[in-house]
């Protein structure tokens, strides 16, 4: 599993109607998914949780990107079937859990990469999270990109001292991880440094009443979203409570212990 | 107009855990309306007396300060950074590190917000300071979208949005390339012709910077060792202390050691093209 | 010779950035790579040390292939400076922070420990040797990440961004430092956007533009050529601009430095 896993929650700004939305809506939908998800072991239903982010997926252009994700945590997929498989469980259970998993990972993708820092920012604000932690979140989130690239740079620099990072034992390697560390380390207090002095410059923390210039207003869209999202989860209920679903499967169930037994005594 | 806007007296600010002080002696007054240049060798303290104008030192910076700045009549130890922000504006060097938002929109509001002052007038001033440096095209963008040229100039109109009436700006164009460089320097001088915000920019490269200023302040060692009028201060004593004054001036100089005369000691281009032009003829 | 044949590189699935680079570069050779912000130089001389692989073409340092050897071997010819000193330091001491690169290369003690002395001392830091290189000045560490690359001797010194935040002074003391390596034979390549620099120090200057070399010849040619200049967001030097003026006198249009603007025009008004 590479770095690249994580391009599928990195912000991109792009013109849908999905990046548009509030993202309290939008995070109203997935909390709604999850719990679902999790209400649920069957693998029809899961799957059709599954199958209602990809529209979702496509509208908010972030295909190729999110099928890069379902690659990376390919890795983590196969071994929730495998662990469930090997315990007993049946083969359409392992595989639902697996679609779980999946739907899960999906659906904070897709969130994060149609919701821009700033804008999850002023969500919190208006939910009367306090503005200093708000503004620590976002710096944060706004400097995961940048500090990366000085990460490189870092790698970059000390290969070209002569330093070899794929070379060596086990503590050869760990050990050659400080010259990368301390850099990137003294890096980042220096840039936290600089902003700081620059926030200080611009009267942060100068007054106590806030007003944020631009505030986040539901949509019509968002409205529909919510709705839309609320009847899911009632409908969800209702099919989980009194509707049995179809149980498909194939008869297929890992060997067990007394499995092996009877076919050793025979 | 005979007040000046800024007036140091008898400054030294040595930085908690120095021994040497960085600056001391500091005997400076600034008048409204000037554009200033403050040069010197590395490591003469003009970055010191840069934080010593808008409170960074020292509320940001501890030491030990002796004697007094005053900064549009308020006096610096009495005053929050927060407060002085009103007054003076602060660009800095690095682009990337004075930049908080997403959008260059969100960013030149952000000083404003801070200040706690009503939406309306918010919007108002947003869309005035995107004007006047010419970046209203780019309100939508982020930082990251953005050159480094016209990354400072979000920075320039997110400080000139908070309009204060000091704007100092440390090395702005050091990461910039000289187009980009020249351009940062005619929006500063914009902001100083046309609203009358006294200038104080620190910069190396006085090729560029000279034909700007009407004032060059050159410190050597922590003092102020030369002040006055950019053809009276780059002189062969500038040129000694390390500083690098422009080619042209240079030029004259060693001109002037082989004998010939001139009116004038030029520093800007136009101004050495019309002595040659004399002496060719 | 490092020699650049038809280059072409993207990082990963994104847009080219060099889009057929040729290029030769020799053994004693004095060398400014110069163009707008996202030129491609900095990708370019990333190459020349193998921290990236061509996408298509190859890049050849003394006969070696680049795309077949480790960044490890590739950088005892090849010394890259990096722009920002803070991007490499991490020892306690300055000593120690010269000496990482001769350990990573196996060198014995007394090797090591005589390289260091005579680097720390051509570069002024012996005083600073048991120092902690982050209690050092912004140019004091610039001198300590430059010392690190020079002590093993490298043939091609390549320098990214060498004059960022410096002043006259050490920009002097730079140039007649390249000045000296290139008298000793080696090749030096300087990745800068400072025109007068560049201009006082007459290289051979390579400009970039999107990627394609756009100009390839002696300084004086390449920074007294308005199109040229103005393609890569640069400036005409100081001193061209005031030949440039005085043009309409006849007067040499390919003077961009101070000493030869002085040495001509004394001529011309002794006549």
């Amino acid at each position: 599993m590479s770095l690249r896993v994580f391009d599928g929650f990195k912000f991109k700004k792009l013109n849908t109607p999905i990046h548009k939305m509030d993202p309290r809506a939008k995070f109203m939908f997935i909390i709604v998914i999850f719990a679902l998800s999790l209400l649920f072991t069957n693998l029809i239903g899961l799957t059709i949780l599954f199958l209602i982010q990809l529209p979702l997926i496509l509208l908010a252009k972030c295909g190729k990107k999110w099928l890069k994700t379902m690659k990376g945590t390919a890795f983590f997929a196969i071994l929730i079937f495998i662990m469930n498989f090997i315990t007993g469980s049946s083969f359409a259970f392992s595989l639902a859990m697996t679609i779980r998993f999946l739907t899960l990972v999906s659906s904070f993708s897709l969130f994060f990469m149609t919701t821009s820092p700033d804008d999850l920012g002023l969500a919190l604000e208006q939910m009367k999270i306090p503005y200093p932690l708000v503004f620590t979140f976002t710096t944060a989130v706004r400097l995961v990109p940048t500090i990366a690239i000085d990460a490189q740079t870092v790698i970059d620099a000390q290969k070209s001292r002569g330093l070899e990072l794929e070379k060596g034992n086990l503590i050869k390697r760990v050990k050659n991880f400080i010259p990368i560390l301390i850099p990137l380390i003294v890096s980042a207090i220096r840039r936290s440094m600089e902003l700081a002095e620059a926030l200080e410059s611009r009267g942060f923390n100068a007054s106590k009443k806030r007003e944020s210039y631009i505030t986040l207003k539901f949509s019509k869209l968002d409205y529909i979203t919510l709705i839309l999202t609320i009847l899911l989860l009632i409908f969800g209920i209702y099919i989980k409570l009194y509707v049995s679903l179809p149980q498909i499967d194939l008869p297929i169930k890992f060997p067990t212990i007394s499995f092996y037994k009877t076919f050793l005594k025979s | 107009m005979n007040e000046p806007i800024i007036h140091i007296k008898n400054l030294t600010f040595t930085y908690a855990g120095l021994e040497k002080p960085s600056i001391k002696n500091i005997n400076f007054n600034a008048y409204r309306g000037e554009f200033i240049v403050l040069t010197g060798p590395s490591g003469c303290g003009k970055t010191t007396l840069c934080r010593c104008l808008n409170g960074l030192i020292p509320n940001f910076y501890s030491g030990e300060m002796k004697g007094e700045v005053y900064v549009c009549g308020l006096n610096t130890k009495e005053h929050s950074t927060s407060e002085l922000a009103k007054h003076v504006g602060f660009v800095f060097q690095n682009p990337e590190n004075q930049l908080f938002s997403l959008t260059i929109e969100r960013d030149v509001a952000f000083g404003l917000e801070n200040l706690g002052l009503p939406k309306k007038e918010i919007k108002e001033r947003v869309e005035w300071a995107l004007k006047v440096v010419g970046i209203t095209h780019l309100r939508e963008k982020a930082p990251y979208e953005l050159s480094g040229g016209q990354q400072q100039k979000a920075a320039i109109a997110s400080v000139l949005s908070m309009k204060p009436e000091i704007i100092v700006l440390d090395e702005p164009t050091s990461f910039l390339d000289p187009k980009s460089a020249l351009e940062i320097l005619k929006v500063i001088q914009n902001l100083n012709k046309q609203f009358g915000i006294t200038v104080i920019l620190v910069e190396h490269r006085l090729d560029f910077v000279a034909q700007f200023a009407n004032r060059i302040v050159i410190m050597n060692d922590g003092e102020i060792a030369l002040d006055g009028e950019p053809s009276k201060v780059l002189t062969e004593e500038a040129y000694l202390l390390g500083v690098g004054i422009p080619k042209v001036t240079l030029l004259f100089h060693q001109l002037k050691q082989e004998n010939f005369k001139f009116n004038k000691t030029p520093v800007t281009i136009e101004e050495a093209a019309i002595e040659l032009r004399r002496l060719l003829k | 010779m490092i020699k650049v044949e038809n280059l072409r590189f993207s990082y990963f699935d994104k847009e080219e950035v060099l889009k057929g680079i040729n290029l030769e570069i020799y053994e004693g050779e004095f060398i400014a790579i110069m163009g707008e912000n996202g030129a491609g130089k900095t990708t370019l001389i990333k190459h020349f040390n193998g921290l990236l692989k061509p996408s298509s073409g190859r890049v050849l340092v003394d006969g070696i292939d680049t795309r077949k050897t480790s960044v490890a071997s590739l950088a005892k010819l090849v010394g890259l400076v990096f722009q920002n000193p803070d991007h490499q330091l991490f020892c306690e001491t300055v000593w120690d922070e010269v000496a990482f690169s001769l350990k990573n290369f196996n060198y014995s003690e007394d090797v090591i420990k005589a390289r260091v002395k005579k680097i720390l001392e051509i570069l002024d830091l012996t005083k600073y040797s048991n120092s902690s290189p982050f209690t050092l000045s912004g140019g004091e560490r610039k001198r300590v990440a430059l010392a690190s690359v020079l002590v093993w001797d490298p043939k091609y010194i390549v320098l990214d961004e060498p004059t960022i935040g410096q002043d006259y002074r050490q920009k002097e003391r730079l140039r007649n430092f390249i000045l000296q390596l290139v008298t000793q034979g080696k090749s030096v390549i300087m990745v800068t956007h400072d025109v007068e620099f560049v201009a006082e120090c007459h290289p051979r200057v390579i400009l970039l533009s999107k990627g394609r070399i756009v100009a390839d010849g002696p300084a004086e040619e390449i920074l007294s050529n308005e199109e040229f200049v103005n393609e890569c967001s640069l400036e005409l030097p100081q001193i061209s601009k005031l030949m440039k003026a005085l043009k309409d006198l006849g007067v040499n249009q390919k003077i961009i430095d101070v000493y030869s603007a002085k040495s001509y025009l004394v001529k011309m008004l002794k006549r």
